[in-house]
């Protein structure tokens, strides 16, 4: 153990350089993001995340954004455990019938001013599984979104750079 | 000798199923096998409807029978009245098809939580169902209290609830509540091309997007008796042993970390990083999404790709017995991890659970192993059993698997063959049906099909090892502590979506 704690003093972080904002997130954000005002929020951001009905696939990228390659919190964004805590909301998936409820419970729950970002394809627009008995829609359907990042999944670099973006534009 | 599902009596044998056979069977088949299931003498792999039949899936020890029984009043014997492990599985069947298991113990709804557009999508359909208040099981006692847990969990992690009843800090009874990620996976395929149910089956469980894409396509193949050219057969190992590695990175990290030790996390993070970059050197796909599809894979390895997967090992070959080490001399984490969330080998062999939840409570079943599909067939590697069952044996067996894997992907980038990476669809024109098996990290996945002469996918089912596992958790958490909870259940890392699906 004391090897180890002492190999990764020594040596230089994983972290990689950080992402520019992406300029689409930017224009989409200039159009969604002007219902409040700009929060004085000290460039932090909490997020909570939740799965309305994904396959799973998003979240493991989702939390490679925490790793030490991509390490998000140096961006002063950081995953909470409540909705109570959080200024953004991350949503995956399709938004099934059965999770419908409990996502607009979570935004009701979330105080103002707040940010929904849509993450996924299936996110977006039911992706591969719009049209199901089981599918209530894309994200929007459900509670307004203010950016949405593509990708079946998107990667990580695509997550950073749309949440660095959120986080140069709201504080 | 005759292996006992041969002697199961039937009306006679479906036509076209294969590798394995389709038995129809009457109610005295049926009865049979549910009590061989009951027994020990037969595994169940899977149960699910499909119009007015019900069909179930077992094994006898290397053999598989698909038994289809018609349901002549909407109706079939139970097999969970003697067979458990049937439950969830004819609640599903109840909710999706409308066909009843007549002496059920347990008739509540199951994926249907009253929400949908119809109810029975996949029966003939009728209006949808009121959400009725759902009867959690009563716990009584003095001193008890609820802990609710879910759907929206606290972490980035999916959808589920858990009604936790203790006695203090102990948890005196767990119910798992589910269905909150179904998406009609199944509905979506009945009547889809190939292409479209070949990207919807990568799509049931992300994390086992390989594992499911090449059960799917072995169904196919099986169906329509297909050749998959040897290098696309390579490829494929090479794409789930990329996939396990990069999950069981993944999992000795998350579980180290729900034991809040967070070094471990931090380090299996940038392992399972460096796997999932590797693969996406090799198939332009961190994940490697749709790349096996019916009749080899889409993409031929990237040719820098190699290089990325020597670095890998050669990595990884370096730090990760250092972790193991770590792992293994922290008491602070040992103390979390032994003896905690033990899985009993009675329950694990009574619900055929499989992966590491089966292998650390002595189940020693892998696909690789007992349908030695190929190139699993002439490789070397091994299935470590443990027997303790608990977190840590859980753990162990990760582990183990880890090296295995390398074991495995160093072999078969030495025998990697030339040649083409997919062969042409063939045998449209006719019905068949065909079933396929593959080993995900988590455990077995088996996809059942049917193909139209036009070469759409008429019915198509899919089972996820979760299935046989989530009940295995209510178990284990039993006289554990509630902090325990989010360690066993990590230990488990059973699907969500490939349970709901
Ligand atoms: S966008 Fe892709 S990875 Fe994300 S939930 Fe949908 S199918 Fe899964």
């Amino acid at each position: 153990m004391r090897k180890t704690l002492f190999e990764s003093l020594t040596r230089g972080p994983l972290t990689e350089p950080p992402s520019a904002p992406d300029e689409a997130a930017l224009a989409e954000l200039a159009q969604t993001v002007n219902r409040a005002a700009r929060a004085r929020l000290g460039r932090s951001l909490s997020i909570r995340h939740v799965d309305a009905g994904s396959c799973n696939g998003c979240e493991l990228e989702i939390q490679a954004v925490n790793n030490a390659f991509h390490d998000l919190e140096r961006f002063g964004l950081r995953f909470v455990a409540s909705p109570r805590h959080a200024d953004v909301l991350t949503v995956t998936g399709p938004v099934t019938r059965n999770m419908r409820e409990a996502l607009l419970r979570v935004y009701n729950a979330t105080p103002d001013p707040k940010w929904v970002v849509a993450i996924g394809d299936c996110a977006a627009n039911g992706g591969i599984f719009a049209g199901s008995y089981a599918v209530a829609g894309g994200v929007n359907d459900i509670v307004p979104v203010d950016l949405h990042i593509r990708g079946c999944p998107p990667s990580p670099i695509d997550l950073l750079k749309g949440l660095v973006a959120l986080i140069e534009h709201v504080t | 000798m005759a292996t006992l599902i041969e002697t199961l009596p039937h009306q006679r044998k479906a036509d076209h199923h294969r590798p394995w056979p389709r038995l129809i069977v009457g109610a005295e088949g049926w009865r049979l096998a549910t009590g061989y299931l009951a027994t020990g003498h037969l595994t169940l792999l899977g149960l699910w409807g499909d119009g007015p039949i019900v069909h179930m899936a077992v094994l006898d020890q290397r053999d598989v029978a698909v038994l289809s029984y018609e349901c002549k009043k909407g109706t079939f014997p139970s097999v969970s009245t003697a067979h458990p492990p049937a439950g969830r599985m004819e609640r599903a069947v109840r909710d999706l098809n409308g066909l009843n298991a007549v002496g059920a113990p347990d008739t509540r709804p199951w994926l249907d939580l009253g929400f949908w557009e119809t109810g029975r999508p996949l029966g003939k359909g009728c209006a949808a169902t009121k959400p009725a208040p759902y009867k959690f099981l009563p716990a009584e006692g003095e001193g008890l209290h609820q802990v609710a847990v879910g759907p929206v969990h606290a972490s980035i992690i999916e959808p589920g609830h858990f009604r936790l009843t203790c006695n203090g800090e102990h948890v005196v009874r767990l119910e798992q509540r589910f269905g909150w990620t179904h998406k009609g996976v199944e509905s979506l395929m009945a009547g889809s091309s190939l292409n479209k149910a070949a990207q919807l089956a990568g799509r049931v469980s992300g994390d086992s997007t390989v594992a499911y894409a090449w059960a799917f396509a072995q169904a196919v193949e099986a169906a329509r008796q297909m050749q998959v050219p040897p290098r696309a057969i390579y490829l494929r190992a090479l794409m789930a042993e990329l996939e396990r590695l990069a999950n069981h990175f993944g999992d000795i990290g998350a579980v180290c970390n729900d034991a809040s030790f967070a070094i471990m996390h931090a380090h299996c993070g940038i392992l399972r990083e460096r796997t999932l970059r590797a693969a996406h050197a090799c198939f332009s796909h961190r994940l490697m999404m749709d790349r096996i599809v019916p009749g080899g894979v889409s993409n031929d390895l990237a040719p820098e790709g190699l290089a990325q997967i020597r670095a890998l090992l050669e990595d990884a070959k370096l730090k990760f017995p250092r972790l193991v080490e770590l792992y293994d001399n922290t008491a602070s984490l040992q103390d979390r991890t032994v003896t905690s969330g033990i899985v009993r080998a009675e329950l694990a062999r009574q619900y055929g659970a499989g992966g590491y939840v089966g292998r650390a409570s002595g189940r020693g079943f892998d696909a690789r192993r007992a349908f030695a599909y190929a190139p699993y067939d002439t490789l070397i590697f091994e299935v470590p059993v443990l027997n303790a069952g608990d977190v840590d044996a859980r753990v162990w067996i990760r582990i183990r698997e880890v090296e295995q894997s390398m074991a495995l992907i160093e072999q078969i980038m030495a025998r990697l063959p030339n040649g083409a990476i997919r062969t042409p669809l063939a045998g449209n024109g006719q019905v068949r049906e065909g079933v396929g098996f593959a080993e995900a990290f988590r455990g077995d996945v088996m996809v059942w099909l049917r193909l139209a002469g036009d070469g759409r996918v008429e019915r198509c089912h899919l089972r996820d090892a979760s299935w046989f596992q989530w009940p295995l958790l209510e178990a284990a958490i039993e006289d554990n502590i509630v902090a325990d909870f989010p360690l066993c259940n990590k230990s488990f890392n059973c699907s969500y979506s490939g349970h709901d699906l």
